[in-house]
């Protein structure tokens, strides 16, 4: 990267942008500068006001107050065309291409005239497969996008910006969807980039991250800029500080003797929604935390649907608690005493437009507490709503609310609260902290250490390794639906664990094996 | 121009948009009876005057209401579990075919037990009219609105068949209907010199009775969950399939009580037309409620009014009375962009 970067003069200047939502003062008075050939991180948690300043940068919001500059020239305020026109790219973190059409489409969709009785179909295909080269973005450009990849999606969301000449790339979470793979790839692109005289704003709030891509880091706390650092002279801890605003204590993992084994799976072979187990056994015991390590898409889905009942195995065995389960479903797994922490918390984990009081007998609703002869017991619902937002602290809501209004952090709380104050003896976590800000990070962990502290077996399938680590007494790998021997984390490094989880077997890993070689 | 979505939306606001949607409706609708070459003022005070202005003007928009009310909750409820019925047409025939069964012969029994006794078959009837495209949506993921709408033309021609057929009546002087309903089987009047029927107040007893199942029991609960996020009530545990159908025979049911209201009740006897798209229009009456039990009841009694209205606002200025489905959807449109308004606020720039 070239050293006279930052010293070159701004490519965008924000000053004093402010922006209100009703009583939430969504932005307060930020300024902020970005040279050529720069990448400044925008680091903040959830609802600190990053993706407000980025809409009202790309003109989706006008703020109440404050000027942008391009280049030195204003930028005309609410206009996605301005913006673009510009120079300033956007790939937002949900995606915005059309499944059905090839790439080459998706690209040149809203570059034409509508009316023009010509497509430049050849001209536009040699000018990406330019781009593509130039940067690295390898991608065959009839591919249609519904078959792609998230990462691949997110390449062509790259060469979208990259195609209306854009200068400035402003990425929001970009490696929110991404496995550690994926997200390397994207990390040497975007060097790439900015040698090539790109600036980029890279919003996130994962420090790892930031501290490896960015030259500068901004942090954002309730919608003000808490402080500019330079990365060669700041840390994690002084980041993790500014962003929460207090010290953010790291879980501990004390030493516990395992007990009884609580969950089996003996050589299953299973093939659900399109993920795969190949005789996967794997036994998890009181007071322990198993962790599965793996690039998604390599069974995971399948082991977790499967524990959560929502398939069954199709040869092999699954015994939770020392018994047998045969043509379980969902309903039989709770009633066992399995508690399930979902991947997609929006998808399968509460119901967005009911109320918080609803989504925390989601499960219950039928016991005799919570209804009777077919009544609801509106009273109960509620106290135990009340003491469970209390006893968890879920903010920002009553129990009458709708969920849909809950933060990221306080949605997962919910859930935390429906399965963990049943006291399950088996609790299966799916990447529990996956778009969590820091401070709701360390006390989902806190909360799965407590379960296991009280005697459960927890299952935590994760794409974190730092997690895994954290976390697990013994972690094992999946790697195309196959499990790996489970290495005690004391002893796990994650060089191995890397080789593992790409399909590398690594030598001598006999011993306290339960795999079916 | 862009929306931005409100932080909160005041009590007050939530209940006058619909009101002012209504009023912007009407107001837009003017310009066509105005095109329409009608004076304006007199049109709607017509239509306001055979809709609401005298006893048997408001008796008759209620007599027109009770259908609607039915066939507007089966809506409402199937549309809550995101189960698309559109056969309320169909399964209005289906329960109008069950109270003609059932009270030309087929039993007698006193009046107080004769009732019922045909809402319960007709509701069985239609309920088992839905349960057919249901189980296919569930096993075969046959898309319901599909099947429900074609399913409206079988059971018309079926009644049809019937009609002209083995159920028509021999003193009918050769009209394609059955024989009248037994005195028994009679909905008694409620108001003397109109048809006011005790449809009416069963509508009514059905609005409340299906507002308390979705809001105050876990059948309710449970038809909330699936309709709103599928996924998560199947991760929950919560019998999705059974739901379902609970959902259609329920759905079903409503919709067929329509056809007992009118058989046993405005007519007296089945025919051909004893309903002019009551099952079809139900659907608009319950997005006009936003599929709210209890509002069915005013969204349905809105529309019948509008209906009669135009019936004599035709007579009075001499426009078509087609303006009345004009009015009804353009009132539709403005419900639904005004519940949009109630989420969103508009800003320029």
């Amino acid at each position: 990267m070239p050293s006279n970067a930052v010293q070159s003069p701004p490519v965008l200047s924000i000053r004093g942008i402010s922006k209100r939502f009703g009583d939430i003062e969504a932005n307060r008075d930020i300024s902020l500068t970005l040279s050529a050939g720069e990448v400044l991180a925008l680091l903040g948690e959830n609802g600190a006001g990053k993706t407000t300043l980025m809409s009202i940068l790309f003109g989706h919001y006008v703020a109440d107050a404050g000027s942008i500059q391009v280049n030195g020239r204003p930028l005309p305020p609410g206009s996605p065309a301005a913006a673009i026109g510009a120079g300033i790219g956007m790939v937002h973190q949900h995606f915005t291409l059309a499944d059905n059409l090839s790439v080459l489409d998706n690209v040149v969709l809203g570059t034409e005239r509508l009316w023009s009785p010509l497509q430049r179909r050849r001209k536009a295909r040699d000018r990406l497969s330019a781009l593509a080269d130039r940067f690295g973005l390898t991608i065959d450009p009839d591919a249609r996008i519904g078959d792609l990849s998230v990462g691949e999606r997110q390449r062509v969301e790259l060469l979208k910006a990259l195609y209306r000449d854009a200068r400035i790339l402003i990425l929001d979470e970009p490696t929110a969807v991404l496995t550690p793979q994926e997200a390397e790839a994207l990390f040497q692109t975007l060097a790439e980039m900015v040698s090539n005289g790109l600036s980029i704003i890279f919003i996130s709030h994962k420090l790892n991250e930031v501290l490896a891509i960015a030259q500068r880091i901004a942090v954002l706390r309730h919608g003000s800029v808490v402080g500019e650092y330079d990365r060669a002279e700041t840390s994690r801890t002084e980041l993790a500080t500014a962003m929460v605003g207090r010290a953010v204590a790291s879980p501990n993992r004390t030493r516990m003797q395992a007990g009884k084994p609580i969950l089996e799976l003996r050589a299953v072979d299973l093939w659900h929604n399109n993920s795969r187990l190949r005789q996967a056994s794997l036994t998890v015991h009181q007071h322990e935390v198993l962790g599965i390590a793996g690039v998604s898409g390599n069974g995971q889905t399948a082991l977790a649907d499967l524990v959560s009942g929502l398939c069954v195995p199709e040869t092999g065995e699954l015994v939770v608690l020392g018994r047998p389960r045969g043509g379980h479903t969902p309903a039989r797994m709770v009633a066992a005493g399995v508690g399930r922490i979902p991947e997609d918390r929006h998808k399968a984990g509460v119901v967005h437009e009911m109320t918080v009081s609803e989504n925390l007998v989601l499960e219950s609703y039928r016991h005799p507490e919570f209804s009777h002869f077919g009544w609801l017991r509106a009273g109960r619902i509620l106290e135990h709503a009340r003491e469970l937002m209390e006893r968890y602290d879920v903010r920002g809501a009553g129990p009458d609310t709708r969920t849909r209004s809950l933060s990221g952090g306080n949605m997962q709380k919910l859930i935390l609260a429906r399965v963990l104050s049943r006291r399950p003896p088996l609790v299966l976590a799916c990447q529990p902290t996956r778009g969590l800000d820091v401070g709701a990070t360390a006390y989902v962990h806190q909360q799965i250490l407590d379960a296991r502290g009280r005697g459960s077996g927890i299952l935590l399938i994760s794409e974190d390794l730092d997690e895994l680590l954290t976390l697990s007494d013994r972690i094992m790998v999946i790697y195309q639906g196959e499990l790996s021997a489970a290495v005690p984390a004391e002893q796990a490094d994650r060089a191995q664990l890397g080789l593992l989880m790409s399909g590398q077997r690594t030598t001598g890993q006999s011993s306290g094996s339960d795999h079916a070689a | 121009m862009r929306l931005e979505p409100r932080t909160e939306a005041t009590f007050w606001l939530r209940a006058m948009a619909p009101i002012l949607a209504v009023m912007v409706a009407l107001a837009l609708c003017g310009f066509l009876i105005l095109w329409a070459g009608a004076p304006l003022l007199e049109a709607y005070a017509a239509l306001a005057r055979g809709a609401l202005g005298s006893r048997f003007a408001l008796s008759e928009t209620l007599t027109r209401a009770t259908p609607l009310i039915f066939t507007g909750l089966a809506v409402a409820v199937a549309f809550r579990a995101k189960l698309w019925n559109i056969g309320g047409e169909g399964q209005l025939y289906a329960g109008a075919l069950a109270a003609t069964w059932v009270g030309t012969g087929a039993i007698d029994l006193p009046a107080y037990l004769m009732i019922p006794v045909i809402f319960s078959a007709a509701a069985v009837a239609g309920g088992l009219l839905l349960l057919l495209p249901t189980v296919l949506k569930i096993r075969l993921k046959v898309d319901e609105v599909v099947t429900t709408l074609l399913l409206n033309f079988v059971v018309l021609l079926f009644v049809n068949y019937l009609l002209f057929g083995p159920w028509k009546d021999p003193l009918s002087m050769g009209w394609p209907q059955a024989a009248p309903v037994v005195d028994s089987g009679l909905l008694p009047n409620l108001v003397d010199r109109t048809r006011l029927h005790f449809g009416f107040v069963a509508g009514l007893a059905a609005a409340v009775a299906v507002w308390v199942v979705m809001r105050f029991t876990h059948w309710g609960f449970e038809i909330r969950a699936v309709g709103l996020n599928t996924p998560a009530a199947v991760f929950a545990g919560i019998p999705v399939n059974a739901t379902v159908v609970r959902t259609a025979l329920l759905s079903g049911g409503l919709a067929a009580c329509a056809g007992v209201t009118e058989v046993c009740g405005t007519k007296g006897y089945l025919t051909l037309d004893i309903s002019p798209g009551f099952g079809y229009t139900g659907i608009a009456v319950a997005m006009l409620a936003g599929l709210h039990p209890l509002a069915v009841v005013v969204s349905a009694i809105f529309v019948a009014a509008i209906y009669n209205g135009a019936d004599s606002m035709s007579r009075a200025v001499g426009i078509s009375n087609y303006l009345a489905d004009v009015m009804t959807a353009v009132a539709l449109l403005a419900v639904l962009v005004s519940s949009l308004l109630v989420q969103y606020r508009i800003r320029r720039g």
